[in-house]
C-alpha cells in the first residue's frame, strides 16, 4: 500500500518500497504452517485408524471369512450374511432411489414452474439432507413396516436408506443438470425437439456423469449407516437363514454385523473379527468411490 | 424427408398454404401486424409491422438493445422460454398466427430453424449432431444421405467427411457454426433464423458463413440479425433498421422498426434520417 500512498521520487525510494516486509512475511508463513498442520492432523488420525484396523484385522481376513456364516466361535465366524445383505441392500436402494431422485431433479430444474411453492420445495429438500439418519429409519419403520405392512425387512431397510439419500441425489442431480449449458437445450428445441426430447437426449447425457457421481457417493454413505436399517429390520445374523433372498424378510448388513461383533463378550470378536469386518466394509466403500471417480474422469473428457 | 414431413400432422390450413407454396403463389412467409414484445413491464419491441418474403435474406440491423434479437426469437417462439415474456399483435406464418392457442411451438420450430450467436453443437459426434433432428422426427432410413446432403449444403462436407464420428467439439468455431447450420437444414425447415451467426467468428470463417447464407437463400427463407452493416449489405436482399426510441414523457425505452426496404435502397438512399446516421456510423 505504501507504493500507492506516498509519491516516490528517487530510485532508492522505489527500492525500499518494493522490499518484502518482515512482519507480512512472518504472518504469511504462520498461516501456511497452520494450514499444513490441519491437513497433517486429519491425515494422521486417518492413518492411525487405518493402521490400527489393519494390524488387528488383517490376520483374520481370508476367503473363508467372506463366505462363512457367523458362528459363536470367533475362529470360525464369517460375515457372509452381512456382505450379501449389504450388497443386495445397495442394489435395491440404487434401483429405487436413482429413478426417483433423477426424476425429481429433472422436474425441479427443467419443468417446475418458478413460483414460491417450487422454491419452498427446493429449500426443504436441501434441509432434508441434514436430518439425522435414525429419523429416516424410524419414519420407514412406522410407514413401511407397519402402515404398509412390509414388516421389518430388507425392503423396509432399503426404503429407509432411499429416504436418507434421496435429498442428496436430488441436490447433486440438480447441480449436474444446471451445469449443462442452456445453449444445448435451446439448440435442441430450435430443431423442433419437444422439451422432453431436448432434456432426455441432449441435456441428460451431458449431466449423467455428475448425477452418477453424486448417486454413488450418496449410496456409499448410505450403506455405511447402521442406525436407520437397525430400526427398519436389519438383524444381527447368528444363523444361516438371514440371507437376503427374500425382500420381505429380515436381513444382515455389514455395519450392523460389525456392531454385533463389537458387542460380544469375547475379546477375539471385539478386536480381530470386528476389525476384519471393518476392512471388508472399507474395501466395499473404496470400490464404490473409485467407481465414482472413474465415471467422472471417463465422461469429463 | 418428404415422407417425414407427411407424417407430421398438419392442420388443414397449413396444408393449404404449403400447397400454395409449392405452386409459388404465396411469396410472403411472415406477416407481422402491430407486434410488441414485453419482458415483464419492459417493452423490448413496439408496434412492428413488416412482411418477410420467401427465399430472400432479410437482415435486421440496429444498435445494441434495440430488440432485433428479441424479435427474431419471436419468429420461432424461442421467447416462450423466457419467463414473463409476452407477445402482442400477430405474427402470421403462411397466413396462420403462430401465437394462436392451437399452435404447438414444437411444430413451429420444426419448420422455422434457428442458428445461434455462439456455435452450440451438441457434445456428440458430427454425425449425431446432424442426425439428431431428423431422427427425433421419426426418420429412420436414409439418415446417412440426409447427413451428407445437409453437410454439403452447409459447405462443411469436404472438411468433415472422413471424421464424421469424431466429436463436434473438436471442430473450429467457424466449422462448428456451419455444423449448426447443417443441423438446422437436416430437419428441412422452411425458414432459418440466424442470430448474429458470425459475430463469434474470425473474418475468414465469417466470409464462409456469408457465402453460405447466399447459397441457402435459394432453398430457404433467411432472417439474419447482425451488428455488422457491411455484412447486411453483402448478404441481404432486404434490410430492416431498428432503433431504440426513448419516450421522454414516460421515461421508457423501446425498440422500434425505423425503416424497412430493399438493402440497396436502404444503404444508398435511406428515407429516414436516423437510418442515414446509423449507416454512416454516426451512432450505434
Amino acid at each position: 500500500m505504501k507504493i500507492l500512498s506516498s509519491p516516490l521520487s528517487t530510485t532508492t525510494d522505489i527500492a525500499n518500497a518494493l522490499k518484502t516486509s518482515n512482519s507480512r512475511n512472518l504472518k504469511e508463513r504462520l498461516f501456511q504452517s497452520f494450514l499444513l498442520l490441519s491437513t497433517l492432523i486429519a491425515l494422521f488420525i486417518l492413518m492411525v485408524l487405518l493402521i490400527d484396523i489393519m494390524y488387528q484385522g488383517f490376520g483374520r481376513l481370508n476367503l473363508d471369512f467372506l463366505t462363512d456364516y457367523t458362528s459363536r466361535r470367533a475362529s470360525r465366524t464369517g460375515i457372509r450374511t452381512g456382505l450379501t445383505g449389504t450388497l443386495s441392500l445397495m442394489v435395491l436402494v440404487a434401483l429405487i432411489a436413482f429413478p426417483i431422485g433423477v426424476g425429481a431433479a429433472i422436474y425441479l430444474e427443467c419443468f417446475a414452474p418458478k413460483n414460491w411453492f417450487t422454491k419452498f420445495m427446493q429449500v426443504n429438500i436441501a434441509n432434508l439432507a441434514g436430518v439425522p439418519s435414525v429419523v429416516y429409519g424410524l419414519l420407514a419403520a412406522a410407514l413401511f413396516a407397519y402402515i404398509l405392512n412390509f414388516g421389518r425387512s430388507l425392503l423396509t431397510g432399503a426404503l429407509a436408506l432411499v429416504l436418507l439419500i434421496l435429498p442428496v441425489i436430488i441436490v447433486a442431480g440438480r447441480e449436474a443438470i444446471k451445469a449443462v449449458s442452456p445453449s444445448i437445450y435451446q439448440g435442441a428445441l430450435a430443431l423442433g425437439a419437444t422439451p422432453w426430447q431436448a432434456v432426455y437426449k441432449q441435456v441428460l447425457p451431458v449431466a449423467m456423469p455428475g448425477i452418477l457421481t453424486g448417486t454413488i457417493l450418496a449410496l456409499s454413505r448410505a450403506i455405511g449407516e447402521a442406525a436407520p436399517i437397525l430400526v427398519a429390520g436389519a438383524v444381527f445374523s447368528r444363523r444361516a437363514d438371514n440371507e437376503p433372498w427374500n425382500i420381505f424378510e429380515p436381513f444382515g448388513a455389514l455395519p450392523v454385523q460389525i456392531f454385533d461383533f463389537v458387542k460380544r463378550p469375547q475379546p477375539e470378536f471385539q478386536i480381530e473379527v470386528a476389525a476384519a469386518g471393518i476392512i471388508v466394509m472399507l474395501v466395499v466403500l473404496l470400490i464404490m468411490n473409485s467407481a465414482a471417480i472413474i465415471l467422472r474422469n471417463r465422461y469429463s473428457k | 424427408m418428404t415422407e417425414a414431413l407427411k407424417e407430421i400432422s398438419l392442420n388443414t390450413e397449413m396444408e393449404k398454404t404449403l400447397e400454395n407454396l409449392d405452386k409459388g403463389l404465396d411469396e410472403t412467409v411472415f406477416s407481422l401486424n402491430d407486434v410488441s414484445i414485453k419482458y415483464g413491464d419492459f417493452r423490448a419491441v413496439s408496434h412492428v409491422n413488416m412482411e418477410i418474403s420467401k427465399n430472400q435474406v432479410t437482415a435486421f440491423i440496429g444498435p445494441s438493445g434495440c430488440g432485433k434479437s428479441t424479435l427474431l426469437r419471436a419468429f420461432n417462439r424461442m421467447n416462450d422460454l423466457i419467463l414473463a415474456s409476452s407477445v402482442s399483435g400477430t405474427i402470421t406464418y403462411h397466413g396462420k398466427n403462430i401465437y394462436d392457442q392451437d399452435v404447438d411451438p414444437v411444430e413451429v420450430r420444426r419448420r422455422i430453424g434457428m442458428v445461434f450467436q455462439q456455435p452450440n453443437p451438441f457434445p456428440k459426434s458430427i454425425y449425431e449432431n446432424v442426425a439428431f433432428g431428423p431422427r427425433n422426427h421419426g426418420v429412420k432410413e436414409n439418415l446417412d444421405e440426409i447427413v451428407e446432403t445437409s453437410l454439403k449444403r452447409a459447405a462443411l462436407w469436404d472438411e468433415v467427411k472422413d471424421k464424421l464420428n469424431t466429436s463436434a467439439l473438436s471442430l473450429s468455431g467457424g466449422q462448428q457454426q456451419r455444423l449448426c447450420i447443417a443441423r438446422a437444414i437436416a430437419v428441412e425447415p422452411d425458414v432459418i433464423l440466424m442470430d448474429e451467426p458470425a459475430s463469434a467468428l474470425d473474418p475468414i470463417a465469417t466470409l464462409k458463413i456469408e457465402h453460405l447464407m447466399r447459397d441457402l437463400a435459394t432453398h430457404y427463407t433467411i432472417i439474419v440479425v447482425t451488428h455488422n452493416m457491411q455484412q447486411a449489405l453483402r448478404v441481404s436482399d432486404k434490410t430492416a433498421f431498428f432503433n431504440l426510441e426513448v419516450d421522454e414523457e414516460k421515461g421508457t425505452r423501446s425498440g422500434v422498426l425505423v425503416e424497412y426496404g430493399p438493402t440497396s435502397k436502404l444503404f444508398t438512399n435511406p428515407e429516414n434520417e436516423k437510418t442515414s446516421d446509423y449507416i454512416k456510423g454516426k451512432f450505434g
